[in-house]
């Protein structure tokens, strides 16, 4: 972000993702959301740098906490609640939810509900624009846990065997589920794994959205023009892993400290230092957001349910 | 007309579609400087280059895996797994992502994936490297299951395969490489939703597919010298499954055995069966047989591993437990 209206643009983006995701915990609580809920609170600023870094030859594809960066990459909030309420205008019908949010016309290929699997799986992304000679660069976001399976392994090689147009993007949030890093992984500097594959890597501060998108565009012009880059982006979730999580795993001093510190906050100071805005203009962004949500908590609503033949399309082309 | 080994029949198919279609490129482990280690890709390296013929790192989750992102975005990559017992290493991106991505994601993705892989024991190769894992992948909707048993099938099948839009399970036999049958000159396919009357008869329907189609073959022939006359239908494909012309012979003959180098318990047999009682119940004369591998692990010993396999007895004696002689 460099411009006033940049700034006021990433701001909203924060602002709507945050809003997005405590209207899920709502409707989850009210049961119009079913299955597992894995919100993006906290890590907003990590999809709103990335999306900003992203120009129309580059993709995105992430894992199963995935509301964050679907609305950043351009789906409809509308869309999203039709998806996570199960109705037939959710961006997959219905049928895949909350875990599998996608649209291929957005350049976001998923929502992938098995940890690690995205990893195969942008490994090939990459060999098919690599192959196809089209020039463009997938960007595979994971969490820390997922640094421990052997798919990050077996991806991370292949990438470098194969020089793949591809930015490894860990979000590293501290926990896989309720254990922490230093719990779950022998190597904590979770960016040093990527140098064991001859693989340049970064750290980033996840909590600032122009760290992000600096860091994500230098990494993307490196997928482009050389190879696999990796980032660790050091980041905070304030909720619970899922909605079940009872959180005995850390405490609550710790989830104060980082909220104190989060994303929006930061860059709330920073838009009234450069006097991009006034409080009252911010205040309106919000009174936008809210609109916007409510707009599309009805439109989801109002989307039909899926008709019972829909059971049966889709399996085969 | 030719004719030709299935291992040729497949490195045909393979090599026209290449030439024909520049989205088709091959992945695995040893299948380019080497030649693939049972030879099908033998020369592609050279005449298609590494561009097209890729060699892999020795790891199963992301060959298949990349293939199915690569198909993802619009490549036709045929990914082989060196045996099907390593694809077992390859399960979550088979069964979690290529069977699920086009429906979970509400038809937006096509996932035009071919997995080809050789299996089947009686090689003395020990217990891990003899599986016969058929069934389990028939298991799953969204897979294509192929199971060509000759080199005419085996061509057009491939080809067929290359030209659709959905994953496919395409499965070998190492032991049916050589095998030689008639295919025609120019360019034909085979259906991977028809499964195929290979022999006709009157007495007995033998339904199979893959390797046991040979022994079940050789049964027949000695089954007619002494009166009984089979008729076999090849099933060709596992999934999706074709069983009309099974039912229509089993309607005729009334009798029905089912013949699958795998493992018997919720195996091809356990399923072909059920359907024969659910949709053909008035035509019973006898109960329906199953052939399979005996229920243990394959062990290295020659003559216990053998003894283990269907082979042209066990099929002979099974015939005529139904026929009541």
């Amino acid at each position: 972000m460099r411009t006033k209206a940049e700034y006021l643009k990433g701001y909203k983006d924060l602002v709507a993702i945050r809003r997005l995701e405590e209207k899920c915990a709502e409707l989850y609580q009210l049961g119009q959301i079913g299955g597992f809920l894995h919100l993006y609170i906290g890590q907003e600023a990590v999809a709103v740098g990335i999306s900003n870094a992203l120009t129309e030859k580059d993709h995105v594809i992430t894992a199963y906490r995935d509301h964050g960066i679907a609305y950043t990459q351009g789906m409809d909030p509308g869309v999203i609640f039709a998806e996570l309420t199960g109705k037939i205008d959710g961006c997959s019908k219905g049928k895949g939810g909350s875990m599998h949010l996608a649209d291929t016309s957005l350049n976001f290929w998923g929502g992938h509900a098995i940890v690690g699997a995205q990893m195969p799986l942008a490994a090939g992304i990459a060999t098919g624009f690599q192959y196809l000679k089209n020039d463009n660069v997938i960007v595979c976001m994971m969490g820390d846990g997922a640094t421990n399976i052997g798919y990050f392994h077996e991806a991370l090689n292949l990438s470098k065997v194969w020089n793949l147009p591809v930015v490894w993007l860990v979000e590293n949030n501290r926990y896989g589920m309720g254990t922490a890093v230093e719990r779950a992984s022998a190597v904590t500097d979770i960016q040093l794994k990527a140098r064991g594959y001859k693989i340049p890597s970064e750290e980033v501060d996840g909590m600032s959205v122009n760290a992000v998108e600096k860091a994500v565009k230098k990494a993307v012009k490196h997928a482009r023009e050389t190879g696999p880059f990796f980032l660790e982006v050091m980041t905070y979730r304030f909720h619970g892993h899922s909605m079940g999580d009872p959180e005995r795993y850390r405490e609550a001093e710790e989830i104060k400290r980082f909220r104190k510190e989060g994303p929006i906050g930061i860059l709330h100071a920073e838009i009234l230092e450069k006097k991009y805005a006034t409080e009252a203009d911010l205040d309106k962004i919000h009174d936008e957001v809210d609109e916007m949500i409510a707009a599309a908590v009805e439109f989801a609503a109002n989307s039909p349910e899926p008709d019972p033949s829909e059971l049966w399309t889709d399996i085969y082309a | 007309m030719a004719r030709i080994t299935i291992r040729e029949a497949l490195s045909q198919a393979l090599w026209e579609e290449m030439e024909a279609n520049e989205k088709i490129f091959l992945m695995g482990e040893e299948i380019g400087v080497w030649g693939g280690t049972y030879a099908v890709t033998r020369g592609f390296y050279d005449h298609f280059g590494p561009d097209r013929v890729r060699d892999t790192p020795i790891a199963e989750g992301v060959i298949a895996g990349a293939a199915i992102g690569a198909a993802m975005v619009g490549a036709r990559p045929v990914a082989e797994i060196m045996t099907v017992n390593f694809a077992l290493l390859a399960m979550d991106m088979i069964v979690n992502h290529a069977a699920k991505l086009r429906y979970m994601f509400g038809g937006q993705f096509k996932v035009p994936v071919i997995i080809r892989t050789p299996g089947g024991g009686g090689r003395q190769l020990g217990a891990t490297h003899s599986q016969t894992l058929d069934a389990l992948f028939a298991h799953f909707p969204g897979l294509r299951v192929v199971t060509p048993a000759t080199a005419y099938d085996s061509k057009g099948m491939m080809k067929a395969a290359l030209r659709q839009d959905d994953p496919v399970m395409f499965m070998e036999n190492a032991l049916l490489y050589q095998k030689r049958d008639e295919v025609p000159d120019g360019d034909y396919v085979v259906s991977l939703e028809k499964s195929d009357i290979k022999r006709e008869g009157t007495d007995v329907t033998i339904v199979t597919y893959s390797r046991m189609l040979h022994e079940s073959l050789a049964a027949a022939k000695k089954l007619a010298k002494e009166g009984i006359s089979c008729e076999i239908v090849d099933l060709r494909c596992l999934r999706p499954l074709d069983l009309e012309p099974a039912f229509e012979s089993f309607k005729k003959t009334n009798r029905a055995v089912i013949v699958e180098e795998g493992y018997p318990q919720f195996g091809v047999g356990a399923e072909i069966s059920a359907r024969i009682y659910e949709e053909c119940f008035d035509y019973l004369d006898a109960p329906v047989k199953r052939v399979a591998q005996l229920d243990v692990p394959l062990p290295y010993n020659r003559a216990l591993e053998q003894s283990a396999i269907p082979n042209v007895d066990t099929i002979i004696k099974a015939v005529k437990e139904v026929m009541y002689v």
